[in-house]
């Protein structure tokens, strides 16, 4: 038995599956369709039961070896083939190599008299001729109602469908019948009562214009399976079925980090930029330089040699290129080197579903390093909130699992609170950057901070964000105590601060001059006064010399007159006199 | 008998006849049912064909492949190969009468009016 990829944790005694190869229908039904069994795909018109069962029967004789039988009642060989040609299979050769066998059942009921008993052993022969002459396992019928337009008498043809069932089931081929949907029960002929199995649904549903297709397990008897509706789009590449709630969360992790291109933010991504397979939301209102935050991204990335893929949902890849050369960066030049590849397209185009497929066969095809999506809510506009919710889910996980580094630009729209709109989205982003707008002064200045940055030490500050001719600069926005001042007032207030530096470091130059010049006054003074000191010093010492000198002659000169008086005995002796005198 | 049931609204019978009738019928195996589809079909054959027909019996569960080619879904079917158009007739053939018609050797009854098999022969 052949089973793909790792399922949920099943009993083991589960019932044997039958992989049907299409995306994403094996994992909502837990390996395939079960085997040996058949399985109604019930549908309106348009919805695409017969490519379903085509692939079913074209994947499992491509990829599983399973031969299989295409009973065709409504087409003919040759417009099948064309129909699943433009749909990127080649049945042709897979009839050639005896993997498929078509078989064309042609019921007109004008041609056909009903003479008495018949049954219908005629469908049964060619239907075994077929499978036995390939080995099939896998037997599709479509559309056996049909035979209800084609056979008057429906008691035979109800008694040997029952038949039919419990034939194709002893034969042990899985099959895979196809109906059309009915009013009141799933299909017009009551065919679920005899495939009790396995019933899908497919649904076309038409919702503000755009129309969606779904899937529905109506029932699984023996199994687990996905109960929800899921949407599925028929691409290029046949059915894929998004099973937007059967996600995993067990991607591999990369400590590796990336460059945002602008060395600034790297900055305030604690110096290295955001982490590799790591998914960032950038949200701002129109007009704040979200496109040249992820182009300045890409230009990074694609210099590095990393791929990288610009999905646009805005701007034509001509018109960007453009408008990027005007700040300085040549992606020109990229594009050309294969390293950045644009991939533009009207969100209104086609389903959300169809979108995301296109994108997964994008990305499988260019196997880019980081993808760029800008922006992510036009694609709002292409399917209710919770479907761009999974969409996006579907896409991160689908990224991460491939460790590609994701950059989501999202507009948010002016008089809404800035975080509004992206609560459904920013849970699933791991680094959230938000680009604001600043009004005032009669003037808009942008500024830039990091709302979250799993994982990694980021600033809290706000930068100012400049876009100029040379690119993105982020500045320091002014703190200070007027609060945070951007833009011209943050010129103005440098230039302020400037000027005032300048009378500071004038008014210090004077001051020192004036201390200089007091210095030198008061030094002045102490010279003069030290000399005038000094004067009297030595006039004091002429006095005193003088009064030595004096007091010397005076004693000389008593001295003199003592020896004049004659009396030398009392000259010493007798100092009365002078007092006297 | 032939032209008993023939109403005024009806066309001519067809008169200019082919030489030969060519007559395929499908059984797949002996059963029972396929043993009463061809000694129906040999008893209209002696009676409305005599020396005109020749029937040609094709065991499916012998040669399944040859189910292709008529398009055979119902079993025991009778294909008239000829004369032109083909004319595809199910059953065991017990109701001689639509046999009759079905093989356009007779005009069918009131309930069916003639446009339709007018219409089945330009189809065909």
């Amino acid at each position: 038995m052949k089973k793909k990829g790792t399922k949920h944790t099943a009993p083991v005694t589960q019932l044997p599956k039958c992989a049907t190869g299409i995306q994403g229908l094996d994992e909502i039904t837990g390996g395939g369709l079960p085997r040996g069994r058949p399985t109604l795909v019930c549908g309106g018109a348009g919805c695409g039961k017969t490519l379903f069962a085509a692939e079913f029967l074209m994947r499992g004789a491509a990829e599983f070896n399973e031969p299989g039988v295409f009973m065709l009642f409504e087409e003919t060989e040759a417009e099948l083939k064309a129909n699943v040609a433009s749909l990127g299979f080649d049945l042709a050769g897979l009839v050639r190599r005896k993997k498929i066998v078509l078989e064309h059942v042609h019921i007109e009921r004008s041609e056909i008299h009903e003479t008495g008993e018949y049954d219908l052993e005629g469908l049964f022969v060619r239907l075994n001729h077929a499978i036995d002459s390939i080995g099939a396992k896998r037997v599709v019928l479509d559309t056996l109602e049909a035979l209800f337009a084609g056979l008057p008498n429906e008691a035979i043809l109800r008694a040997e469908l029952r038949r039919l069932f419990r034939w194709l089931k002893d034969k042990g081929v899985t099959a895979v019948i196809t109906a059309e949907r009915g009013r009141e029960q799933l299909t017009r002929h009551g065919l679920e009562e005899y495939v009790s199995d396995c019933v899908i649904l497919l649904d076309h549903r038409v919702n503000n214009l755009i129309a969606t297709r779904h899937l529905r397990v109506v029932k699984f008897r023996g199994t687990l399976h996905g109960t929800n509706e899921f949407p599925f789009l028929i691409g290029e590449k046949g059915i894929s079925v998004l099973p937007i709630t059967s996600l995993g969360l067990k991607h591999k992790i990369s400590n590796g980090r990336v460059s945002t291109g602008i060395p600034q933010l790297d900055t305030m991504l604690s110096g290295r930029g955001f982490f590799r397979g790591s998914s960032i939301l950038l949200t701002g209102t129109a007009g704040t330089g979200k496109t040249s935050v992820a182009a300045s991204f890409a230009q990074a990335a694609a210099q590095r040699g990393e791929r990288v893929l610009f999905f646009s949902f805005e701007e034509s890849p001509y018109q960007i290129v453009r408008n990027m050369q005007s700040i300085g960066l040549r992606l020109e030049p990229l594009v050309k080197r294969g390293l950045l590849r644009f991939h533009s397209a009207r969100p209104t185009l086609y389903g959300l579903e169809m979108h995301l497929a296109t994108m997964f066969t994008e990305i499988a095809e260019f196997r880019p390093a980081i993808v760029i999506v800008d922006p992510i809510t036009s694609l709002l506009v292409a399917g209710a909130d919770f479907e761009t919710k999974g969409m996006v889910t579907r896409l991160i996980d689908y990224l991460k699992g491939g460790q590609i580094t994701s950059l989501f630009t999202s507009l948010t729209h002016g008089g809404h609170a800035l975080q509004q709109s992206e609560i459904s989205m920013s849970s699933l982003m791991d680094a959230w950057l938000l680009l604001q707008d600043f009004e005032g002064n009669g003037e808009r200045n942008r500024v830039l901070y990091v709302l979250k940055a799993r994982g990694m030490a980021h600033s809290n500050q706000v930068r100012e964000f400049l876009i100029s001719h040379r690119g993105i600069d982020l500045v320091d926005a002014y703190v200070g105590p007027n609060g945070v001042l951007i833009g011209s007032s943050r010129v103005a207030q440098v230039a302020r601060e400037k000027a005032e530096a300048l009378t500071n470091r004038q008014e210090t130059a004077r001051r020192k001059r004036e201390l200089a010049r007091k210095r030198a006054t008061v030094e002045k003074q102490i010279a003069g006064l030290r000399s005038e000191c000094e004067t009297e010093e030595w006039e004091l010492r002429r006095v005193n010399e003088h009064m030595d000198e004096r007091t010397r002659g005076l004693t000389t000169r008593r001295l003199e007159l003592g020896g004049l008086r004659q009396s030398p005995r009392n000259a010493n002796s007798r100092p009365q006199p002078t007092n006297k005198k | 008998m032939k032209t008993k049931t023939t109403g005024p609204r009806l066309t001519k019978p067809k008169d200019p006849r082919p030489k030969l009738w060519q007559l395929r019928l499908y059984v797949a195996g002996q059963t029972a049912r396929s043993l009463t589809a061809f000694s129906n079909l040999k008893q209209i054959c002696e009676t409305h064909l005599k020396d005109r027909y020749r029937i040609e019996v094709i065991d499916l569960a012998k040669k399944p492949q040859l189910s292709k080619g008529d398009q055979i879904l119902a079993l025991p079917t009778l294909v008239r190969k000829l004369p032109v158009p083909v004319r595809k007739i199910i059953g065991d053939l017990s109701d001689t009468e639509r046999v009759l018609v079905g093989l356009d050797l007779r005009a069918p009854p009131r309930e069916k009016p003639m446009v339709k098999a007018e219409h089945n022969g330009v189809l065909f």
